[in-house]
């Protein structure tokens, strides 16, 4: 019997508690709780060692076809169960997986595809590469019609390569010491993480006990930039709910005060996070697990606002059992909206300078400040950037 | 105008002087879960050199105020490295306070703070002095002294060019002849050049030879087992186990919160499969501390911390959660009625570990709603479920629900923070004290009321002078 795959169209956090923040200079992690767990999902973490991963994502192995490379130094392993019973949580479990290969001084590994079935109810997936993944082949293939501005280049071979840079989570200043010193809660499945108040990434996972063993794993993802930057210079606002005094007379008073105390922090760093948080997305899913959804989403492109893409696994209910984002930086996203602009007319230069309401030669000059000036052929390249001189 | 610019200088002394007591009572120099050892050393370094010279009389009478060895060690070498600043009436005092703190201290660090002496160069006539007069209070025990601080005294002996009497001056100089008459001279002598012969000297020394005479380690446990002291058994439990020993330690005889610190440091498991005897071991330590230093209390609430930061740091490990488990042993036992409170719920105090988020708030109400007379709160302060959680339960209790003060509550924190030099508080509104082991407590409760701010400067300097009274009496 095939379920219907849910896929979400919003980030809504369902099932789960926001509690009050820890800081440490420049981040706040934001605890996420889950109060109702359940164990037929288990995730655990398996260690890669090799300097550069290579993934097969269409065909044979070792065959010529589309690939996906960076470095990747952890992937997940989920391992469910049908009938509500608890899964096996199988643990870092040595497993020989894909090829490796010397490279000189670089060793690669190859694998076969982002999201890889091992057994009967288990998943490998690669985490934020799969999201990654999905938001490098959008809009990938280029122009269906041969228009006579595009270069040779662009025609054979589409936009071969895409890529884009990101920064380690190592690199991020004050992330590790904030990470060891956070206190994790005794429910706790997920964190917000702010750098210097601005959504970093949300991470959550099925259950506590398997929390804690990827608490650390924050440090091996990558961010963006603008992280970087945040970490570098930034610092935390302090913050303060403001309960009404005058009510208060005695233990049971203060008892509700303080749990209204507790509910304004979850509430406020819910707002924070707002950008992330109640904006509807677009999901594709990658994978179905009995009862779960594994899917990768992107927030509706907006241009100077906060854009985020990552990956889900959702219960047929609705509830979030892992989610993993990644915040876009500027850059990105004006990649990709040039990309979306291009792709929804049928990538005729025109018609899209038209729709964006500039001239060709202003859309010629933005396509090579966002690195796909090779796709245009010379001679409009070459007018293009006369036209700019003179102005 | 006058007069309330003297009590604001006052009032600054005051606080100035609580501060220093305090970073005294906690801070060890070492790394702490939040700070690194570095920023520790340098603050409590600032903190000593502004009392030192800001207040040199109650420095030096700090030294009575029951603050930890380590810091009473710095204030006696600051002392006589700066000794040309003693004002001529207050010179035989502090001399006596040095002299007095010395002989309290544990011979080893006594040791090593004049060895000290060498190395910061601290060389004037008082210090030699005062080496020369701790060295002959030593009496009969110098010769022991001798054998397992060898290089110490060797080291202390050249700088004060002080002669030593007969054998000692040969034994330490290794100016060995056939045989000495002082028998643990002989013995050593002994040891030295046989390996069976290392059984009768102390554990320390005896060490240090077999590893000269290549004897494997469990031979040499087994064999040196009656040499060991209390608290050397403690330590060489796992490595004993490990080489297949089992060495037998009197429980009861340890202080409190060494005991507690070595409970903590057991598995889980080994906690419940000796919890009977480590539970009675604890509760007679408890009785021993409280001989020692009396304390009655009627209805009292603890709040305890258990977070994942009361592990500490690996130089000090789980000393916050120690301090809480043996606090909770001292004040079961002194009071008439004791209720705990932890920031997770325990449900047996030796199976406590540190986890979890540090909510204060929760488990401050509920003690507070149990209506006790003194509440006493081990915590090293750093809250976060919610963040001023419970500054804000105690500033509305404190304010609204009992502006008389019918409940002290007092707040004892384990660790130093090196960057503003403080412990750091739950509430304005609350005394913070420092606390290094359980069984200052009592010390601690009585010291309390200077650190509320309540108390004039003349009533703390007439605290620290009945304290150096009383240990010079002694």
């Amino acid at each position: 019997m095939s379920k219907k795959a849910h896929l979400i169209e919003n980030i809504a956090l369902q099932g789960l508690e926001i509690a009050p923040s820890q800081v440490w200079g420049a981040i706040r992690i934001v605890p996420l709780i889950r109060q109702n767990v359940r164990y037929d999902l288990r995730l655990s973490r398996r260690n890669y060692d090799s300097d550069i991963t290579v993934v097969s994502l269409e065909g044979e192995m070792m065959a010529p076809g589309v690939k996906y490379i960076s470095y990747v130094p952890h992937g997940l392993v989920l391992s469910w169960s049908n009938e509500g019973y608890p899964a096996v949580a199988l643990g870092g479990q040595l497993m020989s997986e894909g090829k490796r290969l010397a490279c000189g001084a670089v060793s690669v590994q190859v694998m076969h595809r982002m999201a890889k079935r091992e057994a009967e109810n288990q998943l490998r997936f690669l985490p934020l590469h799969l999201a990654m993944e999905g938001f490098l082949s959008l809009f990938f293939s280029g122009p269906q019609v041969a228009w006579s501005e595009y270069s040779k280049q662009a025609l054979r071979q589409g936009l071969s390569p895409r890529y884009e840079s990101a920064i380690a989570g190592r690199d991020i200043f004050g992330l590790e010491e904030a990470l060891r010193v956070f206190e994790i809660h005794s429910q706790q499945v997920g964190v917000l993480l702010f750098v210097s108040d601005a959504l970093a990434s949300a991470f959550v996972v099925p259950t506590p006990e398997d929390y804690r063993a990827l608490h650390s794993s924050l440090l091996l993802d990558f961010y963006g930039e603008l992280l970087y930057y945040y970490g570098q210079h930034g610092s935390t606002t302090f913050m303060q709910p403001s309960i009404d005094e005058g009510k208060i007379d005695s233990i049971a008073s203060l008892k509700q005060a303080l749990d209204r105390m507790r509910s304004e922090w979850g509430e406020f760093h819910g707002f924070m996070a707002g950008d992330l948080l109640g904006r509807s997305v677009s999901a594709k899913r990658v994978y179905t697990a009995g009862n779960f959804t594994l899917q990768r989403f992107i927030t509706d492109l907006r241009l100077k606002t906060e854009n985020h893409i990552g990956e889900a696994i959702v219960r047929d209910n609705g509830e979030l059992e892992y989610l993993k984002t990644y915040r876009l930086s500027e850059a990105q996203t004006r990649r990709v909206y040039l990309l979306s602009q291009l792709a929804a007319h049928d990538w005729h230069l025109e018609a899209t300078a038209k729709a964006l309401r500039n001239t060709v030669e202003e859309l010629i000059m933005r396509l090579e400040k966002a690195s796909f000036g090779y796709l245009v052929n010379n001679q409009l390249l070459e007018k293009a950037h006369k036209h700019n001189k003179k102005r | 105008m006058d007069h309330h610019w003297k009590s604001r200088v006052e009032q600054v002394a005051q606080e100035d002087l609580v501060m220093f007591i305090n970073a005294c009572l906690a801070c060890t120099g070492q790394r702490e879960f939040y700070d690194d050892a570095y920023g520790q050393k340098v603050s409590l370094d600032f903190l000593h050199d502004y009392i030192l010279g800001n207040y040199r009389l109650l420095y030096a009478r700090s030294l009575a105020a029951g603050i930890n060895h380590f810091n009473q060690s710095q204030i006696i070498l600051k002392l006589l490295a700066t000794g040309k600043e003693t004002l001529p009436e207050h010179r035989q005092e502090e001399g006596a306070l040095i002299a007095a703190t010395l002989k309290a201290l544990p011979p080893q660090r006594a040791f090593k703070l004049l060895q000290q002496l060498r190395q910061q160069r601290i060389n004037n006539r008082r210090a030699r002095a005062i080496a020369k007069e701790y060295l002959a209070s030593r009496t009969e025990r110098l010769a022991f002294d001798a054998v397992k601080y060898r290089s110490k005294i060797r080291s202390i002996a050249v700088h004060i060019h002080l002669k030593l009497e007969g054998e000692l001056g040969n034994f330490l100089f290794g100016n060995w002849k056939k045989s000495f008459q002082t028998e643990l001279f002989e013995k050593f002598r002994q040891g030295y050049y046989s390996a069976n012969a290392i059984y009768n000297l102390p554990f320390t020394v005896a060490e240090g030879l077999a590893i000269k005479h290549n004897i494997p380690r469990e031979v040499f446990l087994s064999r040196i087992e009656s040499q060991m002291t209390i608290t050397e058994k403690l330590r060489l439990q796992q490595s004993g186990k490990r080489v297949g020993k089992e060495i037998e330690v009197d429980f009861h005889r340890l202080p409190l919160t060494r005991l507690a610190m070595y409970v903590l440091s057991l598995s889980l498991q080994e906690r419940q499969q000796q919890y009977d005897s480590l539970h009675s071991a604890l509760l007679q330590s408890a009785f021993s501390a409280l001989r020692r230093s009396p304390m009655q209390l009627g209805r009292v609430a603890a709040v305890l911390d258990c977070s994942y930061s009361s592990f500490g740091s690996s130089e000090k490990r789980r000393r916050p959660l120690g301090v809480a488990l043996a606090v909770y042993y001292l004040l079961s036992t002194a009071s008439k009625e004791f209720h705990c409170f932890w920031t997770s719920p325990v449900d047996n105090p030796l199976q406590v570990i540190p986890k979890g988020q540090t909510n204060l708030a929760t488990p401050l109400l509920e003690a507070l709603s149990w209506n006790p007379e003194l509440v006493v709160i081990i915590s090293d302060g750093w809250e976060n479920d919610p963040p001023d959680g419970a500054a804000f339960v105690l500033r509305l209790y404190r304010t609204k629900l009992d502006p008389t003060r019918q409940t002290g509550i007092v707040h004892c924190n384990p660790v130093f923070n090196a960057d503003d030099f403080s412990l750091r508080a739950i509430s304005p509104l609350i005394p913070t004290v420092g606390l290094r082991d359980a069984e200052d407590l009592p010390t601690m409760l009585n010291f309390a009321r200077f650190a509320e701010g309540s108390a004039p400067l003349e009533e703390l300097e007439k605290y620290l002078a009945a304290k150096a009274q009383k240990m010079l009496a002694e």
